[in-house]
């Protein structure tokens, strides 16, 4: 009686034993996998958290001290920065940009919501070529188009407009947003729109009415992503604007590297921390509408 | 107030494949007409041909007095309720429901007054201000039903409203859209009702008449009771009716007695069946219905010997499966006239209940034991 106790104990002792060091193993390795992720976390922000330090920094700290935190923090990268050499603040730049994403994002929006819906929901004589000649744009590289489309531009005399720079992209122009739009749209049935032709919507009121607030998740990628795209486009500006009052942010960071004799880094990076903002915020803002606008099936029915 | 006239409708897809040929219907004025069918029968392409979802091939639709073929689904004057709600996902109960009056522009107050006494009937109104994703699957149906009523149309459509529900709601639900409808005749609105469904209970039980389709066409139009009783042909014969009608092969030949020889035994049946005949002989299905099999008494006589491979007791009948040769039939025996010592070593005697025997021809499938009755 007494023997078997004892080993009925042992066997406890063991088994809590064991508990224990499954436990304690699931802790240790718990704390490797956080630490490897956020060591690789860091090292991938390291660059952003380097830039945000280093635009409080005076110009000549940026090169003396590789740590991000400023041993003097000042604003002056800031207060300059924005001043530019420039007849003009950043300000103006920042308008041009609004000026160029307000109508790029609302055209983009509203024209490939519509040819989406085309391409989805009716059939039509030479639907198929048009379908394929929609893919075959996705796959040319952007390159290719530049001259033909700088010489048409040209000729339509839009240079140093912003024209060449929105109105291609308000008119479905972007092959890719059309296609995640169909994509998406194939997705959802077609009952609810059934439903509302019987109710008495006409074709435009079904869209209007139906169709896009179900698109909406991914209307609302489609909008982020051409905002963010544009924000960041520097090749665009720079081909087709020249006059310095027309400069998004884009081509402004780029004009006080090469009208300052000794580079002002701390005025660059402070710009460009600012000009990173936007994009940021506006990402943050729509996250959760982005996220289900990417991945499929992300209404139901 | 409308009747709904179907005159010779066609339809053929793109690919030159024939859904629907050449029907011809007919629904009264208030009337539940409830098409039925196998699946692929074109029920609802036909349904959905009176709302307008589908171009129309050939033939006409008549909605009162206006030929419909060509006008949008909304100037018809029907609202349909689809089979999975379609309800419009972000907007809330009110919006969907007056959705229709919106686009109609009519004046606020009479959209809010008609959306109160729609919920008020289907008894939603705490639903109001939910959204769809927010509803049972019987709540959302009782707002699409909603939604079809508040435009007080000529003619309501369903397509399988109830194929989403769980057996138990969708029998009260059938009991609610039946109440409905009579309701809505009461009371002098216009109530032709078209009902798609594949289930046959639902049709038996809420239809004014049943169309039964097949294949893109029309086997027999009648009222519940003639459908069951009289089926035109073999087809509407299996399709109505549970269990299923049993279908024998036999041979007719009439010369005196109608005698009918199915595998090696023959049937003798007396005046009842030879004044009904239309036919003097030739290769038939023989059809008797589950329950119109009675188990033979030992010293009866014309009986059909099977063999019974299975017995399902349901509780209140008993169903026998009897092999006579190679026919496998049916029997339904109330439970209180089940006695298991009627069978012997499997053996079984059965007899046809003389009256509800129906002779089809095999080649074409009519009904030839219609005639004097008619």
């Amino acid at each position: 009686m007494a023997e078997e106790i004892t080993v009925r104990t042992t066997a406890e002792l063991d088994s809590a034993r064991t508990l224990a060091e499954g436990r304690r193993m699931h802790a240790i390795s718990s704390a490797v996998r956080y630490a490897l992720l956020a060591g690789v976390g860091f090292l991938m922000l390291y660059p952003l958290i380097w830039l945000i330090g280093a635009s409080f920094k005076t110009n000549s700290e940026i090169f003396a001290n590789p740590g991000f935190i400023p041993s003097e923090p000042t604003l002056n990268g800031y207060i300059d920065g924005w001043r530019t050499s420039t007849p003009y603040t950043f300000a103006t730049f920042f308008w041009n940009t609004f000026l160029i994403i307000l109508p790029k994002t609302i055209g983009t929006a509203i024209s490939c919501a519509a040819v989406a819906y085309g391409f989805a929901r009716f059939e039509f004589p030479g639907k198929r070529i048009l379908f394929a000649t929609l893919i075959a744009t996705l796959l040319l590289p952007n390159v290719v188009t530049r001259i033909p489309q700088y010489l048409l531009f040209r000729d339509l005399g839009w240079l140093d407009s912003f024209l060449p720079l929105w109105v291609p992209s308000a008119f479905a122009g972007d092959a890719f947003f059309v296609f995640m739009l169909i994509q998406f749209l194939r997705a959802i049935p077609r009952d609810m729109e059934e439903a509302a032709r019987v109710d008495g919507a006409n074709t435009l009121q079904t869209l209007i009415y139906i169709v896009v607030p179900m698109l909406a998740p991914a209307l609302i990628s489609v909008c982020l992503f051409q905002f963010i795209w544009t924000m960041n486009d520097f090749l665009g500006p720079l081909i087709y604007l020249s006059s310095v009052d027309k400069y998004p942010i884009s081509l402004a960071l780029k004009l006080s590297i090469d009208t300052t004799e000794a580079f002002q880094w701390n005025r660059i990076l402070a710009m460009s921390v600012l000009a990173l903002v936007p994009a940021l915020t506006v990402f943050f803002l729509a996250q959760k509408y982005f996220i289900e606008g990417i991945s499929t099936g992300g209404v139901k029915g | 107030m409308a009747r709904l006239q179907i005159r010779n409708l066609e339809k053929v897809y793109s690919n030159s494949f024939k859904a629907v040929h050449g029907i011809s219907l007919d629904v009264d004025d208030g009337e539940f007409m409830v098409l039925v069918g196998p699946s692929g029968c074109a029920k609802s392409t036909t349904l959905r041909m009176i709302a307008g979802l589908e171009t129309i091939t050939g033939g006409e639709i008549r909605i009162g007095d206006r030929i419909v073929n060509n006008l949008a689904p909304g100037q018809r004057g029907v609202s349909m309720v689809f089979q999975n709600y379609a309800l419009y996902p972000h907007m809330k109960v009110r919006s969907n429901l007056a959705f229709g009056l919106k686009l109609k522009r009519r004046p606020k107050p009479e959209i809010e007054d008609a959306t109160e006494a729609v919920a008020n009937t289907l008894e939603i109104d705490p639903l109001l201000d939910r959204l769809p994703k927010q509803l049972s699957g019987g709540q959302a149906q009782r707002v699409a039903v909603g939604r079809a009523l508040i435009k007080k149309p000529d003619v309501f459509l369903f397509d399988e409203p109830l194929s989403n529900l769980d057996a138990k709601l969708r029998a009260s639900m059938r009991v609610r859209i039946t109440d409905l409808h009579k309701r809505l005749k009461r009371e002098g609105q216009s109530s032709t009702v078209v009902y798609v469904t594949h289930d046959q209970t639902e049709a038996m039980t809420m239809g004014d008449r049943i169309c039964v389709m097949k294949d893109g066409c029309i086997m027999q139009v009648a009222d519940p009771v003639t459908l069951y009783n009289r089926p035109e042909n073999a087809f509407v014969a299996g399709f109505i009716g549970s269990p299923e009608m049993n279908l024998m092969e036999g041979t007719l030949a009439v010369n005196g007695g109608v005698n009918i020889r199915l595998a090696d035994q023959v049937l003798t049946f007396g005046e009842d069946v030879g004044n009904r005949l239309d036919v003097r002989g030739g290769e038939v299905l023989l059809g008797v219905r589950p329950q119109h099999l009675r188990i033979a008494a030992n010293d009866e006589e014309n009986a059909l010997e099977g063999h019974v491979s299975h017995i399902e007791f349901m509780g209140h009948e008993v169903y026998l499966y009897v092999d006579v040769g190679d026919i496998r039939l049916v029997v339904v025996v109330p439970s209180e006239q089940y006695h298991p010592e009627d069978i012997r070593d499997d053996r079984i005697r059965l007899i046809p209940r003389e009256t509800a025997v129906h002779i089809f021809d095999r080649e074409t499938g009519r009904n030839v034991s219609l005639s004097a009755n008619a």
